[in-house]
């Protein structure tokens, strides 16, 4: 990663001819990236250093210095117990839907946009108009429809109501249609079929390999966007005990607030804190993907 | 392009017909059907629930053709939220974009030391869900434990409460502005990267100096880059639930049911015998949705879409 970086910072500097004020420009540019990493950075330390507080020292101390105390382990340790675990069965239920509606999203787009890339069939013109009309409506515009819906078929309240809905995406089926149309090349798939492979096989072994950059893409995105969902969970579900991550966490905010007689302050920030870090992870971890995929997404 | 694809579809074509035409269908069947229960069907019932008036009282449904959305039309709660989220987007929206064209600007010109760093800093909010950013900044807001009482302290008297009913509006721009900045950033400076070079030689042969390139090579070659943002900035703002959602668990006072369209929707579907009314609020706010993001998406394509 880092070193094609470095690779574009240097042809980037080579190509700009560099004009006489530079270094009075490279200081103004300098100082104002670094007020917006400011910015974007201190919530995220405020969030790092609050974790590690006793409700006392949330009080009694300046909110961006360490406090006297370092009470992180405890508070994670207090976060796992609270409530008699019921963190962890938010963990689980935000685990499950984000696997299975990732994994959800990704079969089934591939497996369309694959096929209406590179087959011809009765009713392909229509589905188009219908897809493409899909991507103008907003996915929480949806979130209200789908509820009235689901709450007629008796859906609401059970995993499904959660999962099947983050399912379907059609801007995923719309990037991956448009990258298969493209890298998926027609000669080998006849290739393959003159040596009798099936549709089916073709699809795994062939079409879904030279795929693999788009789909890890919408992977990532569809992962991002279950783990923080709030929106659908909230009108879907009403049992706690399907809850996930971020309506629990919700949950325990608003009973610290209101109600103020038990002090939940520090398992709130601490639980934040659990929560936000795999999604940070992920996100470090694969960042080469995210540009790729944004860039993608700007070109359409 | 176009010709590429025609050249290169022409044997699969062939092929088809001597295979059957029906494979296509196993590959998009299951889309096909989660699209027909997740989106079709909801997108049909909600527009069945908007014309008819139910009433627990005399029993029974009634259909009333648009009644509902003459109701809702004159509704000054609806209004209310639309005013407040169309005031929302036009502030938030440019301020958001020009910070954010700035800063892919800035780590697209080469001078900036330690770029990845910058980059991946100012992307970070993107991964902090919703949720978890509301709760941190209104702990920050906050005159307890927040940074407005340490500046408070700072500065030896009381700030004004960024949670109160003046200042809700700008609070939750800031949350929605922190989240999204990197986002956005990134966009741009993707679509910065992917300039072709002899541009660049070309305006430089032409005597182009930094800012003539800005304007006259780089923000031209982003144009669908920044229509896009702009798009999804605009869709976001309008379908705005979570942070004001959240925000109305600590502060009941302060923001309404019916803060914006969306919340009003909501919170319509769950009183009873309000579904259809719901229904008719959720399809206007929808409509406005797409609409306003069509708009935009005609603007900023202009010319380009004329080829």
């Amino acid at each position: 990663m880092s070193t094609t970086l470095e690779r574009a910072a240097k042809t980037q500097a080579n190509r700009i001819p560099q004009p006489k004020y530079k270094t009075r420009g490279t200081i103004i540019i300098t100082a104002l990236m670094t007020i917006m990493l400011g910015y974007a950075l201190v919530p995220v330390w405020w969030l790092v250093v609050n974790a590690s507080k006793t409700n006392q020292d949330l009080f009694t101390t300046p909110g961006l210095v360490p406090g006297s105390s370092f009470a992180l382990f405890d508070n994670i340790a207090q976060v796992f117990t609270e409530d008699g675990g019921i963190f962890v069965r938010w963990m689980g239920n935000t685990l499950l839907y984000v696997v299975l509606g990732t994994i959800g999203v990704a079969v089934v787009s591939s497996l369309a946009g694959y096929g209406a890339a590179k087959f011809k069939f009765p009713g392909r013109a229509a589905l188009f108009v219908v897809i493409l009309g899909a991507l103008a409506v907003p996915g929480s515009a949806l979130a209200v429809p789908t509820f009235l819906l689901f709450s007629q078929l008796q859906l609401t309240n059970t995993i499904w109501a959660v999962i099947l809905p983050s399912m379907i995406s059609p801007f995923a089926f719309f990037l991956i249609w448009v990258y298969a149309r493209d890298a998926v090349p027609d000669e080998v798939l006849e290739a393959a079929r003159i040596d009798g492979a099936g549709e089916f096989r073709i699809f795994s072994t062939i079409a879904l390999r030279i795929m693999a950059p788009v789909i890890i893409t919408v992977v990532l995105f569809a992962f991002v966007s279950n783990w923080n969902n709030y929106f659908l969970p909230y009108i879907m579900l009403n049992d706690n005990k399907l809850a996930p991550l971020t309506i629990g966490l919700a949950q325990w905010n608003a009973s610290a607030v209101q109600i103020g007689g038990k002090t939940l302050y520090n398992i709130v920030i601490a639980g934040s804190l659990v929560t936000v870090l795999p999604i940070a992870a992920c996100f470090l971890t694969l960042q080469r993907y995210w540009k790729s995929g944004l860039t993608t997404g700007a070109v359409k | 392009m176009s010709t590429i694809t025609t050249i290169t579809q022409a044997p699969t074509v062939r092929r088809r017909n001597r295979r059957g035409q029906l494979t296509g269908w196993w590959f998009v069947l299951p889309f096909t059907l989660l699209l027909a229960l997740v989106l079709l069907a909801p997108i049909a019932y909600t527009i069945y629930l908007s014309l008819f008036h139910s009433s627990a009282f005399f029993g029974g449904n009634e259909f009333v053709w648009f009644a509902n959305f003459g109701q809702a039309l004159t509704d000054p709660k609806l209004w209310d939220g639309v005013i407040r989220v169309g005031l929302f987007m036009a502030v938030q929206a440019p301020i958001m974009i020009i910070l954010a064209l700035a800063a892919a600007l800035a780590l697209d010109s080469g001078r900036l030391k330690w770029a990845p760093l910058f980059r991946i800093g100012i992307f970070l909010p993107y991964a902090i869900p919703g949720v978890v950013a509301v709760m941190i900044w209104t702990y920050m807001y906050g005159s307890q434990f927040g940074l407005v009482r340490d500046l408070s302290n700072l500065v030896g008297f009381a700030l004004p409460n960024p949670l109160s009913n003046e200042l809700i509006v700008p609070a939750l721009a800031n949350i929605q502005m922190w989240s999204f900045l990197g986002y956005n950033m990134l966009i741009f400076f993707s679509a910065l990267q992917a300039i072709p070079r002899d541009l660049y030689e070309a305006a430089a042969i032409d005597g182009a100096g930094q800012w003539r390139m800005i304007f006259s090579v780089k923000l031209p070659q982003i144009r669908g880059a920044i229509t896009v943002a702009t798009v999804f900035t605009v869709i976001g703002t309008s379908q705005l639930f979570t942070e004001p959602a959240i925000l109305r668990s600590v502060v009941p006072g302060v923001i309404s049911s019916f803060f914006t369209p969306n919340m009003y929707a909501y919170s319509l579907g769950f009183t009873a015998n309000q579904a259809n009314y719901s229904a008719t609020v959720a399809i206007l706010a929808g409509l406005a949705t797409i609409v306003i993001a069509g708009i935009v998406q005609r603007v900023g394509n202009g010319k380009k879409e004329a080829r």
